[in-house]
């Protein structure tokens, strides 16, 4: 899936740069030397001991925090509440962005913020149990530690969805890095026009954050399309799948901005619906996953094409990759 | 155009279908409310009828012995239910609940084909608009197959 964690250390999705509000590593390289060098020159300037006068943290060296609360989601998925140790500085960050959690003694993945950029005193991470290293962080209980590093990568362009539609489509863990966008949404909501969340799983046990999902159901100013793909005699939701949900949806496609987080095959298959309805290429994000390992774009475990997924994204335009978007030899 | 006739014509599955086809067709509709827990059709039974749905939420369910019935599906505002009516022997396949009060036109499949054996045109048609419902259907299945939120 394209949006969250996946298994051992694994990729998280990248974005674009100049959409990025938090802090994005490296620096923008400048003329001189090549690319990789001009990086190395620029992670060194900030390497402890060099430049003391830069308060940027060192993006490979993780902050220690410590688990305040776990609550399970779904039977193998985890949102774990987190504050620094110490007297740490408040954790800001952008939608869409993600972190390096370092569970001790493991190793290290990539999973996406899913909390309040509005309430940076806590960090948010919903995690699912897939592999060692997630294993060791869904098992972690209050009063434990884990490292972060972080935040990494691209943002959802919320400030650039002024004045629009907004359409937001997410696919079963896809939840969690569209959540913070959509708590940044709402905390602004005249400035846009009609928001839609479309939200698929699997089954109803499968949906992440069930009582929130039912309180944005109960406002005014926010449409919620839930839908599995099967479902027991209780359910009284939609079945089907969520391409299926979009012309339920109430949008006007050339003035709306799709943010699209899911599995590879679901965010396909939705980008293909939309742009069919008219939404611009331009207006259309998703965030994609490859297997992220220094966070920085730097170890080159993430390129995808000219893009590296932890640095250029995970949050891209598709106008910006459609020529890689379909490419399966990627 | 009566009430009837100006819903159907607005209804995605006959947008824009001759005038003439139209009034066919009506001569093989009538209005059908259903309260929530009131089935539309239940498996094995003859097909009758092709629901043309107005307002409510219908979900399309397949009983299996130990769980029970399975939603496999829901329809509401804007879609059809009971295209299968065009295969031999006409037989449902599945359930198909209301889940809220549901408003339906419910043509006549007996009707229906009559009409398009009569007027091979207004067969031609429907048939187009059914080939494109299939398509979309499945696809909407594979998609579900895939598993795709694994």
């Amino acid at each position: 899936m394209a949006c969250e964690v996946a298994g051992a250390p694994r990729g998280r999705g990248a974005g674009n740069l100049n959409e990025t509000a938090g802090r994005a590593w490296p620096p923008e390289p400048s003329a001189g030397p090549s690319a990789p060098v001009r990086v190395i020159h620029e992670l060194l300037h900030h390497l402890p001991g060099k430049h003391m006068e830069t308060h940027l943290p060192d993006p490979m060296i993780p902050s220690p925090f410590v688990v305040q609360k776990v609550k399970r989601e779904t039977p193998d998925t985890y949102t774990l509440a987190l504050t620094p140790a110490g007297a740490a500085a408040p954790f800001a960050f952008a939608p869409g962005q993600f972190n390096m959690l370092y569970a001790f003694g493991a190793g290290e993945v990539p999973i996406s913020i899913s909390g309040d950029p509005a309430d940076p005193k806590r960090l948010v991470h919903t995690v699912r149990d897939v592999g060692n290293v997630t294993r060791s962080i869904c098992r972690l209980e209050p009063g434990e530690a884990l490292g972060v590093r972080g935040p990494f990568g691209t943002a959802w362009p919320v400030a650039q969805a002024a004045g629009a539609d907004v359409l937001i489509i997410a696919g079963g863990l896809g939840m969690a890095p569209l959540r913070p966008a959509l708590y940044s949404l709402l905390h602004r909501r005249g400035q846009y026009g009609s928001i839609e969340l479309i939200y698929g799983a699997r089954t109803p046990k499968d949906l992440l954050y069930p009582r929130e999902l039912e309180r944005w159901r109960g406002r005014f100013d926010l449409r919620v399309h839930v839908t599995v793909d099967s479902a027991e005699a209780d359910w009284h939701s939609n079945v089907g799948v969520v391409t299926k949900i979009i012309d339920r949806a109430r949008f006007d496609p050339p003035n709306t901005v799709a943010l699209v987080c899911g599995p590879g095959v679901m965010m396909r298959f939705t980008v293909m619906e939309l742009l069919k309805r008219g939404v611009a290429p331009e207006s259309l994000y998703v965030s994609m996953e490859r297997n992220m390992q220094c966070g920085i774009g730097l170890c080159g475990h993430c390129q995808w094409g000219p893009f590296f997924i932890c640095k250029d994204g995970p949050v891209f335009s598709y106008a910006r990759i459609q020529d890689w978007f379909d490419r399966r030899e990627v | 155009m009566d009430t009837t006739a100006s819903i159907l014509a607005a209804h995605p599955f006959f947008k824009n279908l001759d005038n003439r086809h139209l009034q066919v067709i009506l001569s093989c509709a009538s209005r059908e409310n259903f309260t929530p827990g009131q089935f539309l059709c239940r498996d094995h039974e003859e097909a009758r009828a092709f629901y043309v749905i107005l307002h409510g939420r219908v979900s399309v369910e397949i009983y299996r012995a130990r769980r029970g019935p399975v939603t496999i599906q829901t329809l509401g505002e804007g879609e059809v239910l009971g295209w299968l009516w065009y295969d031999q022997p006409y037989h449902w396949h599945l359930d198909a609940k209301a889940l809220d009060l549901t408003r339906v036109i419910r043509l006549d499949v007996g009707c229906l084909l009559e009409k398009c054996n009569q007027d091979h045109d207004l067969g031609y048609e429907l048939m187009k608009r059914y080939a494109h419902h299939l398509a979309v259907q499945f696809r909407i299945t594979k998609l579900q197959l895939a598993d795709m939120y694994g």
